[in-house]
């Protein structure tokens, strides 16, 4: 059997960690990307670091989803370099191996694996091998069954285990998602505008968990609700035109005379 | 213990071993009637009606092929009547060698065909063809050669939906296009016929013919085995996943394109057992079996089965085969409109098919209520603790 580092078809051994000695999980440098000449990035800087917990806000059309496409290998960037701790260098990976690498991903329309129930979706998002034979012959250890019925109950839907995710309803998808997430226990955490579609309650409760998520995770959150944003972040970037136009606390970045006039003199209206 | 019994352990099991059950009494019942009761009698099976069975559970073999890569992993191939087709190849070179010197031309060394085209000797790829071995090695290394280089290509490239369907569509078709060359080497367009024997028993003997059925039946039997574990193993809820949200099933770590070659082959495979054991059943293999009708009409018996159950292809292929013998030999030229007509009418009536008959049925007689535990058909079995 020929094991590469990107881990042959049938077993997918490879173990990547990123190396966060100098404090640092994401290193976003220089990077740049365009499509059809529109400048979806440009030159955008980002650090993220360890066990941090940031807020990405910005217009549409700022570069938001650009920047997670590049981060998880949907999107190549034109120019600059893109790293997972010190050494990992994401440009070369794929999307599967940068998930396996630790890097988790939450779409803004939540999707989920409608034909399978709530358990089988996080079973699936379970850390560990991905090859094919691993998963022909998979049987869920003891602990892997406690990890997901630690996830339902972080989630709330231990009720719902066994009902298909396709008939869950829109937040209690969200939820799912994130918990698929969990189950993965990346390093680091994307999460695109999660609160969509949710109650006020939900909202609150999705805030009190990606608070709690922090220190263990690093987890980067896109959001527009800026109420949300406020009660999570501690510090908050502020995208423009694919660069970052300000950087800081969110009286710091409210308080900043240029974001005031792109981006919340328009929200607040 | 009621939680127990009703489980959908038990309930997943079944569907197993209830297609098992009724593939070996019906196995049973035909070979007892075929071998025990004379001519005449109310219960006698024919020898032409064993034939035909066999024929029938060849179809639901390659039914089921089809099934695995369409209703599992949403590969919608119109092609694989082409890895049916080299399987029966395979077989088909095999049985051309064990003619022997009893063709036309008293050849000892060549196929008729080759005789015919004044050949002198054995193209290199009809080496070894006369041993049982390497046939049976090339039923499965040729549809399965294929399946992974064309797999390989066109997922890599992330073709999917319309366009991959299209790709098979042509494979099929630039195959049907070389095979009917006389420079293949296999026959030209008349293909390869007039087998003589089969391991040493005469093909023409009704014993021989019922021995075919039974081995259909138990190739059969162990590809639905094969096939259910396939899906109910968590390798089947990636490919399910695949199906739903391919780019999701990549984020959470996975190589979707890995797993779509795997299942193609394995599939494939499973198409060319299909048309090895069709071959010695029907007499003949030719390059008309790689017709894109053909191809068509195995998803066809799918769809009006219900796809994504495994058992529906098989039911959906034995019915749509014996309507097709019934209505053929009443009126031959409206055929193709009632298999068009009972295809509209089960998409617009039965989108589930005709296995979705069954699981409404099912629910009927045991509603299904909100986070029961049975109510779902491939919970994994978890105990309960609440």
């Amino acid at each position: 059997m020929i094991v590469n580092k990107h881990g042959s078809p049938l077993y997918s051994t490879e173990n990547l960690n990123p190396d966060t000695r100098h404090g640092m999980i994401l290193y976003v440098e220089d990077v740049s990307v365009s499509f059809d000449g529109f400048k979806a990035l440009n030159d955008l800087n980002l650090y993220i670091g360890d066990g941090e917990l940031r807020c990405l806000i910005g217009a549409n059309g700022a570069g938001k989803t650009t920047l997670m496409d590049v981060i998880t290998g949907k999107t190549r960037p034109d120019t600059g370099k893109v790293s997972f701790g010190q050494q990992i260098d994401l440009l070369e990976l794929d999307e599967s191996e940068i998930a396996r690498a630790g890097i988790g991903r939450k779409f803004q329309k939540p999707t989920v694996f409608e034909a399978l129930t709530v358990f089988e979706n996080l079973e699936l998002s379970l850390s560990g091998d991905k090859g094919i034979l691993t998963s022909l012959f998979h049987k869920l250890s003891g602990e892997q069954k406690n990890k997901i019925d630690e996830v339902l109950e972080t989630i709330g839907l231990i009720a719902e285990r066994y009902y298909p995710a396709g008939r869950l309803s829109h937040g209690q998808k969200q939820w799912l998602e994130i918990g698929m997430l969990l189950a993965a226990e990346p390093r680091l955490l994307l999460v695109d505008e999660p609160v969509t579609g949710m109650t006020t309650q939900e909202t609150e409760r999705t805030a009190e968990l990606l608070t709690s998520l922090a220190g263990k995770h690093s987890v980067v959150v896109v959001e527009h609700d800026m109420a949300f944003v406020r009660s999570i972040a501690r510090k908050v970037t502020v995208l423009h035109q694919g660069t970052v136009l300000a950087e800081g606390s969110m009286d710091e970045v409210q308080a900043n005379k240029q974001v005031r006039e792109v981006y919340l003199g328009e929200e607040q209206d | 213990m009621d939680t127990l019994l009703n489980s959908p352990m038990i309930k997943k099991m079944s569907s197993l071993h209830v297609v098992i059950a009724i593939l070996f009494i019906s196995t049973l019942y035909v070979t007892v009637c075929n071998l025990f009761f004379a001519e005449g009698s109310a219960l006698h099976v024919s020898d032409y009606t064993v034939s035909l069975l066999g024929k029938y559970l060849c179809y639901a073999l390659l039914a089921l092929a089809v099934d695995l890569v369409w209703g599992y992993c949403g590969i919608l191939s119109l092609g694989h009547g082409a890895f049916f087709a080299l399987g029966g190849y395979a077989m088909g070179m095999y049985l051309m060698r064990q003619i022997g010197d009893r063709g036309v031309y008293g050849n000892p060394e060549l196929p008729d065909f080759m005789v015919f085209l004044n050949w002198t000797e054995i193209p290199w790829y009809w080496a070894g063809s006369d041993n049982a071995l390497v046939m049976i090695l090339l039923v499965f290394a040729g549809p399965g050669l294929l399946a992974y280089i064309f797999g390989t290509l066109a997922f890599r490239s992330r073709v999917s939906g319309v366009y991959l369907s299209i790709m098979t569509q042509a494979m099929t078709y630039a195959l049907l296009l070389s095979f009917f060359r006389n420079e293949m080497g296999f026959g030209g367009n008349n293909g390869l016929t007039d087998f003589k024997e089969l391991f040493g028993f005469s093909l023409q003997s009704p014993t021989t013919k019922l021995a075919l059925f039974v081995a259909t039946a138990v190739v059969l039997a162990i590809g639905y085995g094969i096939s259910h574990f396939i899906v109910n193993s968590k390798m089947g809820r990636v490919v399910t996943a695949i199906r739903d949200s391919e780019s999701r099933v990549r984020f959470v770590g996975y190589k979707p394109e890995h797993y779509k070659v795997w299942i193609f082959v394995v599939s494939a495979m499973l198409a060319g057992v299909a048309g090895a054991l069709y071959v010695p059943q029907v007499g003949i293999i030719n390059p008309g079996e790689f017709s894109p009708l053909n191809s068509i009409e195995i998803v066809i018996w799918v769809a009006i089965g219900g796809r994504g159950t495994l058992y529906g292809a098989l039911v959906g292929a034995i019915v749509v085969s014996y309507a097709k013998t019934r209505f053929t030999a009443i009126m031959p030229e409206a055929w193709l409109f009632g298999l068009g007509g009972l295809f509209v009418l089960v998409t617009l009536l039965l989108p589930k098919g005709l296995a979705g008959l069954v699981t409404n049925l099912m629910d009927k007689l045991d509603p299904p209520s909100q986070g029961k535990q049975s109510d779902i058909e491939n919970t994994p079995p978890v105990a309960e603790n609440k």
